[in-house]
C-alpha cells in the first residue's frame, strides 16, 4: 500500500524533529493529515506553523466547495485525486531557442519579450552576458541595504518567524473561504515582502522576479508588508503563456499596509485557458485581498486576466484605517470557452475612506464574464466615497456579459456612485478602421485597448506594453 | 486612352437585402472631380459605401473598376490601402485610442502597403503637424481619442486630414457638408481644394448645392431612384438648387 509508506515516512519525519533528509519527492494522491504534515516537514517548518496548516485543514473539511453561487459551470474536482506535494521539477535546458516549440516562440514574438527573456522562460542555458544569477544577486543586495525582505515563503518562516506569524492569516483567516482554508493547509510555497517604515521600495519587485524565474506553484501564498510609510509595488505573473499539469489553482494573497503605507499590487495572468472546446484549461481559485491598516494607507490592485478555463477572484480592500484608500482597476478576457467571475470586495470601515472600481469585461467567442463586486459602507465610516465603473464589451454574439453589484450602505454620510455600460464592438468602428488601411485584427486590438486604457496605464510601463499585445494574441481567432 | 481611375458599369447593388443601385454607369479620370447629387433615399450613400467595401453592401451585377482592377476582389482595407478613401458623412468614435495613434496606424499600414517606409513618431508628428494646418486643426485634437467629443466640424475637419495624410488616389466625400456652419463649410472646402491635383480624382457625395460654391466640380450627376437620371457641367446644380429634384424625377419616370 502506498499510503503505508507514505504514513511510515510522514511519522518518522516528525519524529525526527524535520531534521533529517527527507528522500521522498513527491506524495500518493489525497489530502490528509499527514500529507500535511509531510509537507511541513518538507519545508522545516516549527511546530507554530504545523498546527496552523492542521487548523485550516480541520476547518476545510467542514466547508463546501462555492460551486454554486458564481456564475461558472465545471465538472465537480476530486480533491482526494490531486497531489499535494511534488518537488519542482528541474525545467528541461534547451540548447538554443531553435529547439523551442515554434508555437511558443511565435506567440514570445508577438508579446514582444526580448531574446534574454524567451531564453529564460524556456529554460535555454543563458550566455554569460546575461547572467541571471549575478543580475539577481545585485538586486538583491540592493534591497538589503533599505532592509528590505523578498524572498521565498519557506524562507521566509525561518528568517523573521515572527513576522509571519503576526501577519499570515490576519487578512484571510484559515477558515475564511473553501479555497482559502484549502491553501493554508497545503500551500508550499510563495513569497514574502516586508518594507521597514519610512522605505519607499527602489525597484518593481517584479523585475527581481521575472529575472528569478520563480515557479508558481499550485498552491501559492504570498504575503505583502508595507509597515508606517513604506511604497512597494509589486507585479507577479507575465504575459508569456503558462501551462501547468495542474489544473486546480489556489493562491492567497495577503496585503497588510500600515499608517502611511502603500501598496501596488499588479497581475498579469495567462495561464492556460484550453483548447477551443475548452478542455485542459487551469482553474484559478484565488483569495486576495488587502488591509489598510493604517491611517491614510492606501492599497491598489491591478489586474489583467486573460488566461485560465476558469477565474474566480476578488482582489479586495478592507479599509479599517481612517482616510485609507482602496483601488482595482481589472481587464478580464474571456475567449474560448473561458469563464470568468471576477470583481472586488471594498470594505469601509474607517472614517472618509475612499475607494474606485474600475472593472473592463471583454467577451469573446463563447467566452462568459462576470462581474462581481461588494461596495460595504459600515456604520462608523463617515464621509466614505465609492466610484464604481464596470464596462463591458462584447466581440461576437456567442459570449456573455453579466454584473452583480452589491451596495451595502449602513452610513447616510456615504457618498457612492456606480456606471455600468454594456457595448458590443460596433460594426461602424470595425469599418471605419478597415477603411483607414487596418486589417480587421489590428482594428479589434486597436478597439479593445482603447476600452482598457484605463486599467492598462496603472500597470508599470513596461508590463503596460506586453499587457497590450497580449490581449490582441488572446483574441486571435476570436474575430472574423 | 489611360485606364480611368473609377469605371463604373451598370452597377446594381443591394443594401441589406434591398436593391438600391439600380444601373449606374460612371467613368472617372485622374484629376477631375466628380459631383453626386440626388435627393435622400436616391443611393448617394450607397454608391460610397459600396466603393469602400463596407459589409452588407453587395454588388449584385455590374462592374466596378479601380484602376482596371475588379474593386469587389479587394477587402476593405485592401482597397484602402491602394488609394480609395471615403470621408464619412458620421464619422465614429473610438474611445481610449488617441487620434494621433490611430492615424499613425492608419498611414504606417498603408505606406507598408506600397513599400515605402513607416514614419517613426517624430517623423508622422511633422507630417500631422504639417497637414493639420490645412484643415486648422488643433493639438488637443489630436491628442483626445478619435472624434470623442468632438463637435460636428471637428469630426469633418478630422476626416480632411486623414485625407491628407493617407494621401488616396480617389477621395469620396459622403456627405461632408453636412452638419456644418458656413464657417467651418469654408475651411473644409480650402482643405479639400488644396488636396486637388492632376493625379487625384475626387467623388463628392451632396444634398446641398451650396457645397460645390466652395468645391468646384468637373462634373455633375445627378442620383434618382438609383440610377443617374441627369449629368452635366457644374451649371447643372445651380438648376437643381432653383428647380428642386422634382422636375427630374418627373422627367425621368416620364423618359
Amino acid at each position: 500500500m502506498p499510503n503505508e509508506s507514505l504514513e511510515q515516512l510522514a511519522t518518522r519525519d516528525y519524529e525526527f524533529g524535520f531534521t533529517t533528509d527527507i528522500e521522498m519527492d513527491i506524495v500518493e494522491p489525497g489530502l490528509s493529515e499527514d500529507v500535511i504534515r509531510f509537507i511541513s516537514a518538507k519545508k522545516g517548518e516549527p511546530a507554530w506553523m504545523v498546527e496552523w496548516r492542521l487548523e485550516a485543514f480541520a476547518r476545510w473539511q467542514k466547508m463546501v466547495e462555492p460551486h454554486h453561487w458564481a456564475k461558472l459551470s465545471y465538472p465537480p474536482i476530486d480533491y482526494q485525486a490531486i497531489r499535494y506535494y511534488a518537488a519542482p521539477k528541474k525545467k528541461i535546458q534547451l540548447d538554443s531557442l531553435d529547439e523551442l516549440d515554434p508555437e511558443l516562440r511565435r506567440t514570445y514574438e508577438k508579446l514582444g519579450i526580448s531574446l534574454d527573456e524567451q531564453k529564460r522562460l524556456a529554460g535555454v542555458a543563458v550566455d554569460a552576458v546575461f547572467d541571471s544569477v549575478s543580475v539577481a544577486t545585485t538586486f538583491k543586495k540592493e534591497l538589503e541595504k533599505h532592509g528590505i525582505i523578498f524572498c521565498p515563503f519557506s524562507e521566509a518562516v525561518h528568517k523573521c518567524p515572527e513576522l509571519v506569524r503576526q501577519y499570515l492569516g490576519s487578512v484571510v483567516p484559515v477558515n475564511d473561504n473553501f479555497f482559502a482554508a484549502l491553501n493554508s493547509a497545503v500551500f508550499t510555497d510563495g513569497s514574502f515582502v516586508y518594507i521597514p517604515p519610512g522605505v519607499r521600495c527602489p525597484m518593481e519587485l517584479s523585475t527581481y522576479f521575472r529575472i528569478n524565474a520563480s515557479e508558481t506553484g499550485q498552491f501559492e501564498r504570498t504575503l505583502i508588508i508595507a509597515d508606517r510609510g513604506a511604497t512597494v509595488s509589486y507585479l507577479e505573473g507575465c504575459t508569456a503563456p503558462q501551462r501547468d499539469e495542474n489544473q486546480l489553482h489556489a493562491a492567497v494573497v495577503e496585503l497588510i499596509a500600515l499608517d502611511d503605507a502603500t501598496i501596488k499590487y499588479s497581475t498579469v495572468q495567462n495561464w492556460y485557458p484550453g483548447d477551443a472546446e475548452g478542455k485542459g484549461g487551469i482553474y484559478n481559485f484565488v483569495t486576495k485581498r488587502g488591509k489598510c491598516a493604517g491611517k491614510r494607507s492606501k492599497i491598489s490592485w491591478t489586474q489583467v486576466e486573460t488566461g485560465s478555463a476558469i477565474t474566480w477572484k476578488y482582489p479586495s480592500c478592507i479599509l479599517l484605517g481612517d482616510d485609507s484608500v482602496g483601488e482595482f482597476y481589472s481587464v478580464a478576457l474571456t475567449s474560448k470557452r473561458q469563464q470568468a467571475d471576477t470583481g472586488t470586495k471594498m470594505i469601509h470601515i474607517g472614517k472618509r475612506t475612499r475607494s474606485t472600481i474600475v472593472s473592463k469585461g471583454i467577451s469573446a467567442a463563447h467566452g462568459q464574464n462576470s462581474y462581481r463586486g461588494l461596495v460595504r459602507i459600515q456604520k462608523g465610516a463617515d464621509g466614505a466615497r465609492n466610484y464604481s465603473q464596470c464596462d463591458s464589451l462584447l466581440i461576437g454574439s456567442e459570449c456573455g456579459a453579466h454584473t452583480f453589484p452589491y451596495l451595502e450602505v449602513a452610513n447616510p454620510t456615504a457618498k457612492v456612485e456606480h456606471e455600468a455600460t454594456t457595448s458590443k464592438i460596433g460594426e461602424d468602428q470595425l469599418f471605419y478602421c478597415r477603411q483607414r488601411g487596418l486589417s480587421e485584427e489590428d482594428a479589434v486590438n486597436m478597439i479593445v485597448n482603447g476600452f482598457c486604457k484605463r486599467v492598462l496605464k496603472q500597470l508599470p510601463m513596461e508590463f503596460a506594453v506586453e499587457a497590450q499585445k497580449l490581449l490582441g494574441v488572446s483574441l486571435e481567432g476570436a474575430v472574423g | 486612352m489611360t485606364t480611368p481611375m473609377l469605371e463604373i458599369r451598370d452597377l446594381h447593388a443591394i443594401a441589406g437585402e434591398t436593391l438600391i443601385l439600380k444601373g449606374i454607369d460612371l467613368v472617372i479620370q485622374p484629376g477631375e472631380v466628380h459631383a453626386v447629387m440626388g435627393p435622400n433615399g436616391s443611393g448617394k450613400s450607397t454608391l460610397a459605401n459600396v466603393l469602400a467595401g463596407k459589409p452588407g453592401y453587395e454588388i449584385v451585377s455590374g462592374s466596378v473598376l479601380f484602376e482596371g482592377r475588379d474593386l469587389s476582389l479587394l477587402a476593405p482595407e485592401q482597397r484602402a490601402r491602394e488609394g480609395i478613401f471615403l470621408a464619412f458623412q458620421y464619422p465614429v468614435e473610438i474611445p481610449g485610442v488617441s487620434n494621433m495613434y490611430f492615424l499613425k496606424q492608419a498611414v504606417n499600414a498603408v505606406r507598408a502597403h506600397r513599400g515605402i517606409e513607416e514614419l517613426d513618431a517624430m517623423e508622422f508628428l511633422q507630417l500631422a503637424r504639417e497637414k493639420m494646418k490645412l484643415v486648422e486643426m488643433s493639438d488637443a485634437l489630436m491628442n483626445r481619442s478619435v472624434n470623442e467629443g468632438f463637435s460636428g466640424g471637428e469630426k469633418k475637419r478630422n476626416e480632411i486630414l486623414q485625407m491628407a495624410l493617407l494621401d488616396p488616389k480617389l477621395a469620396v466625400l459622403d456627405e461632408t457638408d453636412s452638419g456644418l456652419d458656413i464657417d467651418a463649410l469654408r475651411v473644409i472646402a480650402n482643405g479639400v481644394n488644396a488636396l486637388r491635383g492632376p493625379t487625384r480624382a475626387m467623388l463628392v457625395i451632396t444634398h446641398y448645392q451650396r457645397l460645390l460654391d466652395h468645391i468646384v466640380p468637373d462634373f455633375v450627376h445627378v442620383l434618382s431612384g438609383g440610377r443617374i437620371v441627369k449629368s452635366g457641367a457644374k451649371e447643372l446644380a445651380l438648376e437643381l438648387e432653383e428647380k428642386g429634384y422634382g422636375w427630374l424625377q418627373a422627367e425621368s419616370a416620364a423618359g
